[in-house]
């Protein structure tokens, strides 16, 4: 048990890390290639192998790793009987498949890629059969959707390929949320996400009130996937795939993952009126409409592919039927049908490969041509068709068997009638691929002569073929055993009586079975005229209706989109100003509001001239707003109103922070205006200007409302909490600070990430503006009209040089002490980053660049690395990330000080926002650069000392 | 008596910020506006003083100083914007 349980994971990931090696290994040549292809999966066969005696024994092999137990999601896979036989199916064809596409694949076909694509795909469906969570499952079950569309859009030069590939995943991915929807009111109802649990409440959970919504929203993501009626035009078109994935994805593996999970929750879901109704009757069309339609398919795929549709819709209802034997014969026939059908598409592969066509209209003959080809495709179509002696009969007898003694709507008739026609129609799709194919005479013009492939290339289908004969004639002995443990998986209990043998007497299954036999025979000498009736007949094609819904659907979402989302700001602004305003507004008359509890306080003089500072400035900025500058300098009295506000309002750490932003935000301003026109067009009419003024009154007394609304009242916030726990907690008495780098520091390092994010943005979008015709622009413009003849003033660059070192000691200090008092990385990079300004200001870009060691770029990146560095630190300690940690400190000759890891994080900040401020600002100057302005060398414009130093010589 | 004092340089301080807001409004010219933001935040930078005397803390002393010493930075910005148009050549 223990060593199965460690085994189990490693077999779910082994395709995955295989996956890896392909892609290199192609360098080595196609056949390494495929051998490091085949390697993992033949290692996760013998792990499976080695696990099987205990299946078979009637054990359950589970491992748990627990993953995010609040969501109930846990990486557990499990493994009985069910998930053993399409374990062992998904490994087997995998490794038949991997043989037979390093023949198919032609030497200009990526092989690496396809190796690739194909074992993740081999181990998302492994997953999905051994999952024993089910929101894993679901996880697999999307991967499955993925890896299918990159392996039908293979061939990425077809446009059906690629269009086929489209429509598989707007299908599969459909029904893949529909079942998400359902898994979760599965895993409501029963509690538990773990399928283990779920098996055993089925009771509980068909008497639920939410059984129908789960069963439909469930059944329509098995249906999606395995094909049936009325998504099953999607698996056709998925046929435009290379045919080693036709064979593994759409014949044996992928589109048995529905049916897969009818079984599975066949013990839970099956067993109700609704189940029956609509799981068979869904089955029972798709087997008859499948079967009918691969009659009239001339594309030897096409017609495989219907056939598959047909054999799909037959398992369907055989688990629909609800009975423990029927569901029993559908586990056998799901061997049977992996066997001769994924040897079916092989063969159809090997004579589309060698005779350039597969076209049956354009074939015949070949049995003479390539003999080993016809032997394998005959006697695998010969069990399609559920001739005596091939595996198919056996499972086709035992449909029939069920279908017989089956009641649907209270008649006796519908289901084995259908089921016969169904069988029927299977017989004659089955002898037409064998006779218009490999029989009649030879042809002279093939596309291409055809002779028989290499061993490789036959040798899956070849193996595939013996075991459609042994199963065929030692049904108990061969897979008694397999089918037994798997049906009793399925079944979860006792087994059913069943036998697997040829002969069971003259019943009414064989009576069926002759009678279909011989309406095959018939169907295909009436072919010729059946099918010109066909063609003329009337009939909905499938691609169109999906593609004009397509477009419908992509039409709506454009209309929706252009007319949210025209590119025009003030739209948006305004949607969601006023869709803002509208339900705060609702929510304010929904009554809730309880009676202030606050008294107004009393307003100082001295605050009431600020206020009227504000609130002027406030107005003339909308006045003025068309004259750039003075728009500017009014924004400066605002932002410093609102620092003063701050530190009114006891808030020292905010003012601080506004009155650096502000200051750095007018630059950075400026910095752009220079190139920008100085006044503002009057562009829109008066009704909109109106409008918006409307709209942003509205929003201004809304805002006020509100916030008048919360300062009258007494109402508990976090804050409290932040507050009491602050210093206990965070080690720091600075509340704002310990809220940055403690309680909210996840918060704080991705912000400094899209910080650090948003510089870099602005010196690519720089980079990239410089390259292009703006350059051109900028060249030709002349700025340099009309200005001051003092570059930079004697007493600028003084003034800078004795504030600089002030400043830098100012930014550490209030680096040093944020932990505890009003600062912190973020005020402190910001004075620092204003220092840096001033000094590029005095003496020009240039000069000061060129003394300048430390690339703002990678400041930034250390700083991200410093942060993170330090709340990865937690883990060492074995708390998780940014778990900050602290202590005193005593160092001789200073006093005690506290240090913790939270000085680090700061420190993180601190890097990476002195990096993105000055990388902004840099590159906003590298513009002028480009508008030919000229670099200077001297630090300023008239160096008093110079004159010194020339008198001096010239004295001597 | 301090108290009276600092009511007088509060009254004092305050007209000085309606007479700045005058010259922003009035202008006439870009310098006038310019010169008349930069007073404005030294008298502001008294304002806070004021204040911290008041609440005898000194905690506003370090935020008049930190305005002190970034409020002159977009003075000289703007100096320049007029004088250079680029302000960081």
């Amino acid at each position: 048990m223990s060593s199965g349980s460690s085994l189990l994971p490693i077999i779910a990931i082994l395709p995955f890390l295989g996956a890896l090696v392909p892609g290199l290994m192609i360098r080595a040549g196609r056949t390494a290639c495929a051998t490091f292809t085949a390697a993992p999966t033949i290692l996760a066969l013998v792990m499976l192998g080695v696990l099987a005696p205990d299946v078979m024994r009637g054990e359950v092999i589970e491992a748990r790793i627990e993953w995010l137990p609040q969501l109930g999601l846990s990486a557990s896979f499990f493994l009985d009987g069910l998930g053993l036989l399409f374990a062992g199916m998904i490994l087997g064809m995998g490794l038949l498949i991997t043989l037979y596409a390093r023949f198919y694949l032609s030497g200009e076909d990526p092989m690496g890629q396809f190796y690739t694509y194909l074992l993740l795909f081999q181990g998302a469906m492994l997953g999905i059969v051994i999952s024993d969570n089910i929101l894993l499952l679901l996880i697999f079950w999307e991967l499955t959707s993925l890896t299918s569309f990159l392996l039908i859009g293979y061939w990425k030069h077809l446009p059906e390929g690629r269009q086929g590939a489209r429509m598989a995943l707007a299908v599969t991915g459909g029904g893949g949320l529909a079942m998400i929807g359902g898994m979760l009111i599965l895993g409501n109802i029963a509690g538990s996400y773990d399928l283990t649990d779920i098996l055993t409440q089925g009771d509980a959970i068909r008497a639920s009130e939410w059984y129908l919504p789960a069963l439909i929203l469930i059944l329509i993501g098995a249906f999606t996937k395995s094909a049936q009626f009325p998504f099953h035009f999607w698996l056709p078109h998925a046929m435009a795939a290379p045919t080693p994935v036709s064979a593994y994805l759409h014949s044996a593996t992928m589109v048995k993952a529905g049916v897969f999970l009818l079984a599975r929750m066949w013990p839970v879901l099956s067993g109700t009126e609704a189940w029956f109704y609509i799981v068979s009757t869904t089955g029972l069309i798709t087997m008859v409409l499948g079967a009918l339609i691969a009659i009239f398919k001339d594309d030897l795929k096409a017609l495989l592919a219907f056939s598959t549709v047909s054999h799909l819709g037959l398992l369907t209802m055989l688990l629909g039927l609800g009975t423990k034997f029927a569901a029993v014969v559908a586990v056998f026939h799901i061997i049977n049908h992996l066997t001769f059908k994924a040897a079916l598409f092989m063969s159809a592969g090997i004579v589309d490969h060698e005779a350039h066509t597969r076209d049956i209209k354009r074939l015949g003959g070949l049995a003479r041509l390539m003999p080993v080809t016809a032997a394998i495709a005959i006697v695998t179509a010969l069990s399609m068709a559920g001739i005596p002696l091939f595996n198919g009969f056996l499972s086709k007898e035992m449909m029939l068997d069920a279908a017989s003694e089956t009641v649907w709507a209270g008649s006796h008739l519908v289901v084995p009638v259908l089921a016969t026609l169904g069988a029927l129609l299977s017989v004659a799709y089955s002898f037409r691929f064998i006779s218009h194919v490999f029989l009649g005479p030879v042809r002279d013009d093939y596309p291409s002569k055809p002779h028989d492939p290499p061993f490789g290339m036959w040798a899956a289908p070849g193996f595939l073929a013996v075991f459609v004969l042994l199963i065929g004639i030692l049904p108990a002995t061969i897979v008694g055993p397999l089918v037994a443990v798997a049906g009793g998986a399925v079944v979860g209990g006792e087994l059913p009586y069943y036998s697997l043998k040829i002969w069971h007497g003259v019943n009414a299954a064989l009576v069926m079975s002759m009678i279909a036999v011989a309406g095959g025979l018939v169907v295909l000498l009436l072919h010729r005229p059946l099918d010109r009736l066909w063609q003329a007949a009337p009939r909905p094609e499938a691609k169109v209706i999906f593609d004009a819904l397509i477009d419908a659907s992509a039409a709506l979402s454009g209309w929706v989109t252009r007319n949210l989302h025209n590119g025009s700001i003030s739209r948006y602004l305004a949607i969601f100003v006023v869709a803002t305003v509208a339900l705060g507004f609702a929510a304010w008359n929904g009554g809730a509001l309880a009676p202030a509890t606050r008294p107004m306080l009393p307003i100082p003089a001295v605050v009431a001239v600020g206020w009227v500072l504000l609130v002027v400035a406030t107005v003339l900025v909308v006045t003025m707003h068309r004259r750039r500058f003075q728009a500017l300098v009014l924004i400066g009295v605002i932002g410093l109103m609102v620092s003063v506000g701050f530190v009114y309002l006891s808030a020292p750490d905010l003012a601080l922070t506004q009155i650096s932003v502000e200051t750095v935000t007018i630059m950075l301003l400026l910095l752009a205006l220079h190139f920008l026109p100085k006044h503002t067009p009057l562009e829109s009419p008066l009704w909109r200007r109106t409008r918006d003024g409307v709209i942003a009154v509205g929003a201004g007394v809304a805002v006020t409302g509100l916030a008048m609304a919360f300062l009258t009242r007494d109402f508990s916030t976090i804050s409290d909490y932040h507050l009491a726990n602050s210093y206990t907690g965070g080690g720091g008495t600075n509340v704002v600070n310990v809220i940055l780098v403690d309680f909210r520091g996840y918060d704080t390092y991705g912000e400094i990430i899209v910080l650090g994010i948003a510089g870099l943005t602005i010196y690519a979008l720089m980079v990239s503006l410089l390259t292009g015709p703006a350059a051109r622009r900028l060249r030709n413009t002349d700025y340099s009209q009309d200005r001051s003849r003092d570059r930079h003033p004697l007493m600028m660059v003084v003034a800078t040089r004795a504030m600089m070192p002030i400043a830098v000691v100012v930014g550490i200090y209030i680096f040093l002490r944020g932990h505890n008092q009003p600062g912190g990385g973020f005020i402190a990079g910001l004075v620092i980053s204003i220092a840096l300004l001033m000094q590029y200001m005095a003496s020009g870009f240039a000069w000061t660049q060129a003394r300048q060691r430390i690339q703002y770029h990678a400041m930034i990146g250390w700083g991200v690395v410093v942060a993170g560095l330090t709340g990865a630190g937690a883990w060492l300690a074995g708390k998780p990330f940014l778990t900050s940690a602290y202590g005193y400190i005593d160092l001789p000759g200073i006093e005690e000080f506290g240090l913790g890891s939270a000085f680090l994080f700061d420190l993180g900040v601190f890097l990476t926002v002195l990096g993105a401020v000055m990388l902004m600002l840099y590159s906003l100057s590298r513009i002028a650069r480009y508008a030919g302005e000229t670099v200077n060398v001297e630090p300023m414009d008239y160096d008093p000392s110079k004159r010194v130093e020339a008198i001096r010589n010239g004295g001597e | 008596m301090i108290e009276a004092a600092l009511v007088f340089a509060f009254g004092c301080y305050g007209l000085g910020l309606l007479a700045n807001l005058w010259r922003i409004t009035r202008g006439p010219d870009v310098a006038d506006r310019i010169l008349a933001l930069d007073t404005m935040v030294i008298n502001l930078i008294a304002i806070l003083i004021l204040y911290g005397i008041w609440h005898g803390t000194a905690v506003y002393y370090e935020a008049a100083m930190l305005v002190a010493m970034v409020g002159f930075v977009s003075t000289v910005a703007y100096c320049r914007f007029v004088l250079r148009g680029d302000i960081i050549e």
